[in-house]
């Protein structure tokens, strides 16, 4: 009953294209609208609950362990570890890349090695291909690359680059 | 509670580019899991819709376009927790009976992945914050590529050993009449196959794929009224875990060590690792197969490469592991491959599972998938 399709047919039928017209205002919320202004001068902010001691990188207003509002914002280093790292010869609409993109996990300090969560970020690090082939990028200490000219985005920080 | 049986299931091929459409793929296999349990539609009291996004089929609200295939004038709700999907329809399903709301439950997940242009990486690109990870163009195999890289660096993984799950779950697939990526391959060919995000290859990944999956569960006596070889469901748990994946300690599951913990406690299970005979773990990717093995505590931490080496996982094994093929082996309409995984696991236990058919004796089955940004998890025992 079920009929799959070559590749060739789908040459054949009719194909509808449109681009939807959905654009966004996100609001950023007080916490990440924080953490934009903080980016802009080149610091990464966080939030505390002094309750359980957990710091949020990016920042959020309440605790999603103690359930209660967060206590303080707290200026975290643009220092960490290499949780994990990795090479992209893809884009994000499956095209090949000749050049790897690497991206990867930062463990931000303060941030102890055991710990299950911990302020951290998703971003770009500047390494080579070999690096991240031979994991020995993983577990190293990197510090943020800022831009020059920031306007208050994530992009402000270039790259996390080892130390 | 009110003790849950299952009396059919049905499945359509897992297939890239199907000619039918996404209600035309739930029909039929809504139309198999009737015919098996016996039944026809009209007997049916409630139906449960399963779907990941609706981007993938390019449809709003999903939930109601699929509920033409059975749910139209009954009691009809749609379950989505991502890519955990699957069983938490087969779950959702089994609340519906246990409550005492409905007698007969028809489950149905369906996926359509084929359509997206250019392709269906680029609808993923709308599950990440906005504003703090969208802007860095990520896609979905990135992540899953940096949590294989944690998961190898903790513990030391090679790839060669994280491929033998693709290699042992395409093999398996060749059992598996409806299987979209059955082959004979070697760990060369994992480790040869064009690498997509380091340590990704293609072989490492499961295809995009269209299908369907259905289910009927019942009370007690209707099962024992339709069936001599009844198959219970006697645990179920579902956690999340925070999304806030670049903070987290990505080398372990532990979403999913504390929905296993539930559904353990429910059906009494003590030692996963001795009294689990077959199980189903969700393998989108082949180290997640692994990483799962550990998060459902059959295996050690960082020791599911070993006991996979050791043969144990395999369809003679000690434990044997997606016999049905898998997401790697079968096709991964995501959605409709989590309950593909359960009906795997029910024809395992039932004895119809031809020759997919794991050589021993099988009383106790777990099957389990996972999604979203690497916290969701569902866990379904199921005993004979």
């Amino acid at each position: 009953m079920e009929t799959p399709l070559k590749k060739e047919e789908l040459k054949e039928p009719i194909t509808i294209s449109y681009k939807p017209y959905a654009k966004y205002e996100y609001s950023a919320g007080q916490s990440i609208s924080r953490y934009l202004e903080g980016l802009k001068e080149g610091k990464i902010i966080g939030r505390k609950c002094n309750k359980c001691g957990r710091v949020y990188v990016p920042p959020k207003m309440y605790c999603e362990d103690c359930f209660k509002p967060t206590d303080e914002w707290v200026e975290v280093k643009d220092e960490g570890i290499v949780e994990t790292a990795v090479a992209s010869f893809i884009s994000w609409t499956r095209e090949r890349l000749e050049e790897p993109g690497i991206v990867g996990t930062i463990r931000l300090f303060p941030s102890k090695e055991n710990d299950y969560v911990f302020p951290g970020v998703f971003h770009r690090i500047c390494c080579s291909y070999d690096e991240v082939r031979n994991m020995s990028i993983i577990g190293k200490r990197v510090k943020a690359v800022w831009r020059s000219e920031r306007k208050g985005d994530i992009d402000d920080i270039e790259c996390f680059k080892v130390i | 509670m009110r003790k849950v049986g299952i009396i059919g299931a049905g499945l359509t091929l897992f297939r890239r580019r199907m000619l039918e459409t996404p209600q035309e793929l739930a029909y039929i296999a809504a139309s198999r899991a009737l015919d098996e349990a016996g039944l026809e539609l009209k007997d049916i009291d409630c139906v449960v819709i399963g779907s990941a996004p609706d981007a993938f089929d390019g449809i709003h609200m999903k939930g109601e376009y699929l509920a033409k295939a059975g749910g139209e004038r009954k009691m009809t709700s749609r379950v989505y927790v991502g890519g955990a999907t699957g069983v938490m329809t087969a779950i959702s399903a089994w609340y519906h009976v246990a409550s005492g709301l409905c007698e007969k439950v028809l489950a149905i997940a369906e996926e359509k992945m084929s359509p997206a242009r250019p392709h269906p990486q680029s609808v993923f690109k709308y599950i990440w914050d906005p504003i703090t990870e969208k802007p860095l163009n990520p896609n979905l195999i990135w992540i899953f590529a940096m949590e294989m890289h944690r998961y190898m660096a903790k513990y030391g993984i090679k790839k060669e050993d994280i491929a033998l799950v693709s290699v042992k779950n395409k093999r398996n697939a060749m059992n598996n009449p409806y299987a979209q990526a059955a082959a004979n391959i070697t760990v060369d060919d994992v480790l040869n196959s064009e690498v997509l995000v380091w340590p990704v290859n293609r072989l490492d990944v499961s295809p995009v794929s269209d299908g369907a999956a259905a289910m009927v569960l019942a009370t007690e006596d209707i099962v024992r009224r339709y069936t001599d070889t009844p198959v219970w469901i006697e645990g179920v748990g579902w956690t999340l875990d925070n999304t806030s994946w670049p903070g987290r300690e990505l080398a372990y599951p532990r979403y999913l060590e504390n929905a296993a913990r539930m559904a353990y406690k429910m059906a009494k299970i003590e030692r996963p690792d001795k009294e689990i005979d077959v199980v189903e773990p969700y393998d989108p990717f082949d180290y997640k197969e692994l990483h799962h093995l550990e998060g459902l505590m059959i295996a050690k931490k960082g020791e599911a490469p070993k006991l996979l080496k050791e043969g144990v996982f395999d369809i003679d094994g000690d434990i044997p592991s997606s016999p049905s093929g898998g997401l790697l082996g079968v096709g991964n309409p995501i959605a409709a491959a989590g309950l593909m995984k359960t009906i795997s696991i029910y024809w395992q236990l039932k004895g119809t599972a031809g020759k997919m058919q794991v050589k021993k004796p099988v009383h106790t089955g777990v099957a389990q998938a996972w999604g979203d940004l690497m916290q969701a998890a569902t866990v379904i025992v199921m005993r004979n």
